[in-house]
């Protein structure tokens, strides 16, 4: 009997009589395989999040750079000449004056800055000109049409430097890199190295690409976020406006009130499979209803916020219906015992205990529908400038406007690196908010959630 | 009146209507409370329900049926020979719409006085001109039919927008006047309110069925449009993917397919493998602390915005690819032109798949009875032995389901092959060649200049229509060998 059992029939993996303590050739081939195996999985955890590493340290590493920004500090002498060749401050005259008509002081302002610091150089005016934003006579203007009264002075002002240099004082641009680039030449580099020793040139926080405006394709340098942030506030405004009370209604009635009929199932399957419709799919059906036959404008945030209510629906029904069932039958049962309605019974009782949970599910929608960028596409969102901020409620709402995503595509499709820079950190600032949401949700959960 | 004060209107008046109903139930019953048949606060709601839902769903669909309604009268005012030879009465209406929209903003802005505008044609300006002063760009100079047509539609739109105003404001007013009417202390306002609560509930649920149908009309009707315009056998059995805006376009959609398929392929053969293993890890071997450390990690990948992969495949995968397999190269071949492939979008969207592929793997993993581990462990196998031959088999269908699921979610993507696959359309087996997929050119044909009269517009609604079928029929496959697997052990 023992012997069989030790030594079955047919299998026989010790028939030389091994010892128990040894592992047979099966036993370590089997062994093998586990280790195998489990190391497999290891292997596949590990690839997962090497690639998140990968992900984050590359978003991190180029798009902090578009938080700093090169400047030059300069003393501009505001010529009275030039500006206002009447003399007599009258803004109408200031306001002739275009932005072609402030070159000529920049230029002499760098050939005085250049001439103090005793820096030989064999460039032309221009070119010393050169080295500063595209963006720097439309801002000296500005200030002038603002502060009539300085003219004739000498003013220091902080300008931009243009996109190249700026590259070069954060290692985008080298030397070799710009060999065939009409932009810039090594001549103008060697200034930039000088002027940066003196100090009148230097990299400091770029507050302009949190609030500002996009600019132009030559000004890679002026362009910032801030306005396309707004039109992102303003779509997810819609989003809360309508998905929110939309969805609760529809979760509360097929949660509690709903017959099991056709029309609950039509109702049930149209969610789940509206919940993984492609999003593109949703930007189709806005360019067609709500451009193409209602006539909204274009480009507004009221159509993006419209066709993200609807993409944003599904999860919201989802999670709402998900912390309706979780609240116990019994309390729907006390309510009823002591008189209340159903209805009371839902609005007084369910729905205050599970709003924690909706409110979660709502934050965790809300975020994506921030992230999504395909249905934006094709009503319009890109493919031109976000440049003015929208100063009403309704203008913000129909006024042309570009949102995050849109914006950071928007970059990316451009021709000049120092874009893709932009990109990089727009993305940065769309995750601070995501990662922002994700955790307002998390603490909420974990705050209100109540285990029955 | 502008829409925005009109519902501006309705509100004031819905919360006057709230407190007139409940103050003059309580005084009907004689300022005691007690002896009304619902709470004071039924008998405001009454009001308020019966002003405002009536007069924002007559406003609703008047705002949706009255574009409709003047554009097939104007569009019937212009007659079949004022379309030029190269438009088309979509393109002459549109024109019409412009005019009508420049005019009124002449009006606001004071260049015209009403009646100017009015008779504008007998005045013999420059519409052309007038309308560039206003910021409305024309293509050519403004044809007489044009004109009248442009002021019948504003004459309609007026008139239209007058009487909107008017019936909104008398329903509001005759809903306050019937329900405050009705309000007494032995009316059941309770039951009334709850009936309409009801029907407001029922009425949000159904926007999802709603939702549907506007998805599959609007992409039925242009690609009926489209089909009319182009032989529909060319679109779904032609090879070519050409098009060309001055006509003459070969528009192929088994490029696209290949494509898409192409680049769905490689994405899962990236996420299957390494989501299937990171779930069976994490659920048979991991300890608890590894599990809560890796899993919601693994999930970040999930929650990352589409946009952001698109960027990486763009600015990183690509080029880096590029530098191994492209022109000089580490490994000295030259197999790669550019930094968008195949290989390229479908490594990235892998990743983007990974954690779709893996929570939805672990908890079908989870819902394996651990009785069915357990005997298997018992008889003498090993762990790794049990996952491959008890619990994988008993997984499977629902792991199909995940893999369908995680399919269709890669056919759909589309910022990352916008952003890394590249615009050619062709049938290649090279992974390294740029390709074109479904989504890529529906965006490419809808942002920009389009004309809705044109095959080569059109064609992303037939693409788009083709693209929601195949992903919804691939989530209803994937759901219905779900449920039929659920349905085995419970």
């Amino acid at each position: 009997m023992t012997d069989l059992s030790q030594n079955p029939a047919g299998t026989a993996p010790r028939k030389h009589g091994g010892s128990l303590l040894e592992k047979s050739p099966r036993t370590k081939k089997r062994n093998a395989a586990e280790t195998r195996f489990k190391a497999y999985g290891i292997a596949a955890i590990t690839a997962g999040l090497v690639m998140l590493m990968i992900l984050v340290t590359t978003i991190v590493g180029k798009g902090t750079g578009a938080f700093q920004q090169t400047f030059v500090t300069l003393n501009v002498e505001l010529l009275e000449a030039k500006l206002d060749k009447k003399g007599e401050r009258n803004i109408e005259d200031i306001k002739k004056v275009t932005t072609f008509g402030y070159a000529p002081i920049i230029k002499g302002a760098m050939e005085a800055a250049v001439e103090q610091l005793g820096i030989e150089t064999s460039l032309k005016s221009k070119e010393l000109a050169g080295i500063l934003s595209k963006d720097v006579a439309a801002q000296l203007r500005d200030y002038v049409i603002a502060n009539p009264d300085q003219i004739g002075q000498t003013v220091e002002f902080r300008f931009l430097a243009s996109g190249r240099v700026d590259g070069y004082m954060k290692g985008r641009v080298t030397r070799d890199s710009i060999v065939n680039d009409k932009n810039i030449s090594p001549e103008q580099l060697d200034l930039v190295d000088a002027l940066a020793a003196a100090g009148m040139l230097e990299k400091t926080f770029n507050l302009d690409f949190i609030t500002g405006a996009d600019a132009s394709d030559a000004r890679p340098e002026a362009a910032g976020i801030g306005v396309s942030m707004l039109g992102s506030l303003f779509m997810m405004f819609v989003v809360l406006a309508l998905a929110l009370p939309i969805g609760v209604a529809a979760s509360i009635y097929l949660e509690e009130f709903a017959p099991q009929n056709w029309l609950t199932d039509l109702i049930e399957v149209n969610i789940s499979n509206l919940a993984a419709v492609p999003s593109i799919v949703f930007g189709i059906l806005g360019l067609a209803v709500f451009i193409n036959y209602m006539h909204l404008p274009t480009s507004a945030p009221l159509v993006g916020g419209l066709v993200l209510t609807l993409m944003t629906l599904p999860t919201i029904i989802i999670s709402t219906r998900a912390s309706l069932k979780s609240v116990p039958p019994s309390i729907r049962d006390a309510a009823l015992g002591v008189g209340a309605s159903k209805m009371q019974a839902v609005f007084h009782h369910v729905l205050p205990l599970a709003a924690p949970g909706i409110l979660t599910g709502t934050i965790i929608g809300l975020a994506q529908a921030l992230g999504e960028t395909a249905p934006l596409l094709l009503i319009g969102m890109v493919g031109f400038i976000a440049s003015n901020a929208p100063e009403t409620l309704a203008d913000g709402l129909l006024a042309p406007n570009s949102a995050m995503p849109a914006q950071i595509y928007e970059w990316a499709k451009r021709a000049d690196p120092a874009f893709y820079e932009r990109a990089w950190g727009g993305i940065i600032i769309l995750l601070l908010f995501l990662v922002t949401m994700n955790t307002l949700a998390v603490i909420l959960r974990r705050r209100f959630e109540r285990r029955w | 009146m502008p829409t925005f004060w009109l519902v501006a209107l309705l509100l004031a008046l819905s919360a006057a209507g709230y407190f007139g109903g409940r103050r003059r139930a309580v005084a009907s019953a004689a300022g005691d409370v007690k002896n009304l048949h619902s709470l004071p606060a039924y008998y405001g709601y009454h009001v308020s329900l019966a002003v405002f839902v009536p007069a924002i769903g007559a406003l609703a669909i008047w705002l949706l049926a009255q574009p409709m309604f003047i554009e097939s009268r104007v569009s019937g005012m212009i007659p079949a020979e004022a379309v030029p030879e190269s438009s088309t009465i979509g393109l002459v209406m549109s024109d019409v719409r412009r005019v009508a929209e420049g005019l009124d903003l002449a009006v606001e802005q004071g260049l015209l006085t009403a009646r100017e505008a009015r008779n504008v044609a007998d005045s013999g300006q420059d519409v052309r001109a007038l309308m560039g002063e206003v910021g409305v760009a024309l293509g050519d100079d403004v044809r007489p039919e044009v004109l009248n047509a442009a002021q019948a539609y504003r004459n309609l739109s007026n008139t239209g927008r007058t009487a909107m105003t008017v019936v909104v404001a008398l329903l509001a007013l005759g809903g306050f006047a019937w329900a405050y009417g009705r309000t007494h202390k032995d009316f059941r306002a309770r039951n009334v309110v709850e009936r309409a609560v009801l029907a407001l509930l029922i009425l949000a649920a159904s926007l999802a069925i709603l939702t549907t149908i506007g998805i599959v009309l609007s992409m039925l009707f242009e690609t009926k449009n489209f089909f009319g315009l182009h032989s529909w056998t060319d679109f779904f059995f032609g090879s070519t993917w050409a098009p060309n805006f001055r006509g003459g376009s070969e528009l192929s959609i088994l490029p696209l397919l290949w494509g898409t398929l192409y680049i769905s392929f490689i994405a899962l053969a990236v996420a299957v493998p390494v989501g299937l293993f990171a779930a069976i890890y994490l659920s048979e071997y991991a300890s608890g602390a590894v599990r809560s450390f890796a899993k919601p990690l693994l999930e970040i990948l999930a929650g990352i915005p589409t946009i952001v992969y698109g960027l990486f495949a763009l600015l990183t995968v690509g080029p880096a690819l590029a530098d191994l397999f492209g022109k000089g190269g580490l490994l000295g071949v030259e197999w790669m032109a550019g930094a968008t492939s195949v290989l390229t979008a479908g490594l990235v969207m892998g990743i983007m798949l990974i954690p779709f592929v893996s929570s939805l793997s672990d908890d079908i993993i989870n819902a394996v009875p651990q009785a069915m581990r357990d005997g298997s462990l018992g008889l003498g196998a090993t762990k790794s032995e049990t996952v491959r031959q008890v619990v994988m088999p008993a997984a499977l269908p629902g792991i199909v389901g995940a893999v369908l699921l995680a399919a269709s979610r890669a056919i759909g993507e589309t910022m990352i092959v916008v952003m890394g696959a590249g615009a050619i359309a062709k049938f290649s087996a090279n992974p390294l060649e740029s390709m074109t997929t479904i989504t890529t050119r529906i965006v490419s044909q809808l942002t920009g200049d389009t004309d809705f009269a044109s095959p080569e517009t059109l064609v992303a609604f037939a693409l788009g229509l083709t693209l929601f079928v195949l992903t919804l029929g691939l989530n209803v496959l994937a759901l219905y060998i779900v449920r039929k697997y659920r349905e085995q052990y419970e």
